[in-house]
């Protein structure tokens, strides 16, 4: 991330309503044609060449994180997705979560607060599988590389999806 | 559908990276040394079939000047579909899982301002009459999605 990133992260609004027209017009995709971004631009009567210049700032300002394909991960197979959640020493968490989050197999690794004494945990680390077994090899080799900063670990499977709905931003609104 | 060694490529290779310019394919051809329709036409069959959930830019809600968390409950069993039907009535509330665990109700919020991540919670707490979890996230590790098939 660079720094005007850093500095634009707790302020708001940071986009316009030119942005956000953008934004509403391409949350649910491109459109797969020879010229995507011109017809994205044709549809919103403005010009290409601003259209690029504002999703190429908000790509450098991390509110796009990145252009390209989302995969379906259940429908290529990775079924079992276990969220791997571990509890290790907060004075070494940066440290031990950068190491978990280079793994090729963790898709998401985040910190996140403990809640005494139900939840203990405060490193949680997504592990993508074909199956549960596999998910369970990976958690290990997780737990391998923590050794003694693993202060205890769970892996929580969906059972059942209750809801999945994506990002919806209102248009128009500054 | 049987994936193809283009589609491989394309899923590997096109997970960010998709070039920001008028031209964006012929960039893209000359990279992965693969026709311009040719990739838009596997990337069309491969969404149509649902491999591909979204082809395009991906936004990060809290860089908008939103808030996002993930916040967790325990519900009992009996009254699981009831605080289901609370929780998933909430626009924020953009995903709920179930999952194996005494904390068996999992749920992302997503608001147009960080203040509101805790007006929907208490809500919440107030028509289920449980304890919400709030976990947001305090620090990010993961490089980028790096599915491989």
């Amino acid at each position: 991330m660079n720094m005007q990133a850093v500095r634009n992260m707790n302020q708001s609004p940071i986009i316009d309503a030119i942005d956000r027209a953008i934004i509403a017009a391409t949350q649910q995709g491109l459109p797969l044609t020879a010229t995507p971004y011109q017809d994205v631009a044709q549809q919103l009567g403005m010009d290409v060449k601003e259209l690029l210049a504002r999703m190429q700032r908000m790509t450098e300002l991390g509110i796009i994180r990145r252009t390209g394909i989302i995969p379906n991960h259940y429908k290529l197979g990775y079924t079992a997705n276990g969220m791997s959640v571990w509890h290790v020493p907060e004075d070494k968490i940066s440290q031990l979560g950068k190491a978990v989050g280079e793994l090729a197999f963790v898709s998401h690794c985040y910190r996140r607060p403990q809640h005494q004494p139900l939840w203990s945990y405060n490193l949680f680390a997504m592990v993508h599988g074909m199956h549960r077994d596999e998910v369970y090899e990976k958690v290990e080799k997780i737990s391998q590389l923590l050794g003694t900063n693993d202060l205890g670990h769970d892996v929580l499977f969906s059972k059942q999806i209750l809801k999945k709905t994506g990002l919806r931003i209102k248009q128009g609104k500054d | 559908m049987k994936l193809t060694a283009v589609d491989r490529t394309l899923i590997n290779q096109l997970q960010g990276g998709f070039p920001l310019t008028e031209h964006p394919w012929d960039e893209l051809a000359e990279k992965l040394s693969i026709p311009a329709e040719d990739m838009i036409e596997r990337i069309r069959l491969m969404q149509a079939n649902g491999l591909i959930s979204r082809f395009g830019p991906i936004y990060n809600a809290e860089r908008m000047g939103g808030g996002l968390t993930l916040a967790a409950v325990k519900v009992e069993p009996e009254r699981f579909a009831e605080v289901n039907d609370i929780i998933n009535s909430f626009d924020q509330v953009a995903h709920n899982y179930e999952r194996d665990h005494e904390l068996n109700m999992w749920f992302v919020i997503a608001t147009e301002s960080p203040e509101e991540i805790q007006v929907v919670i208490d809500k919440i707490e107030a028509q289920t009459g449980l304890d919400v979890y709030n976990m947001p996230k305090q620090e990010e590790y993961f490089l980028e999605l790096k599915l491989m098939v």
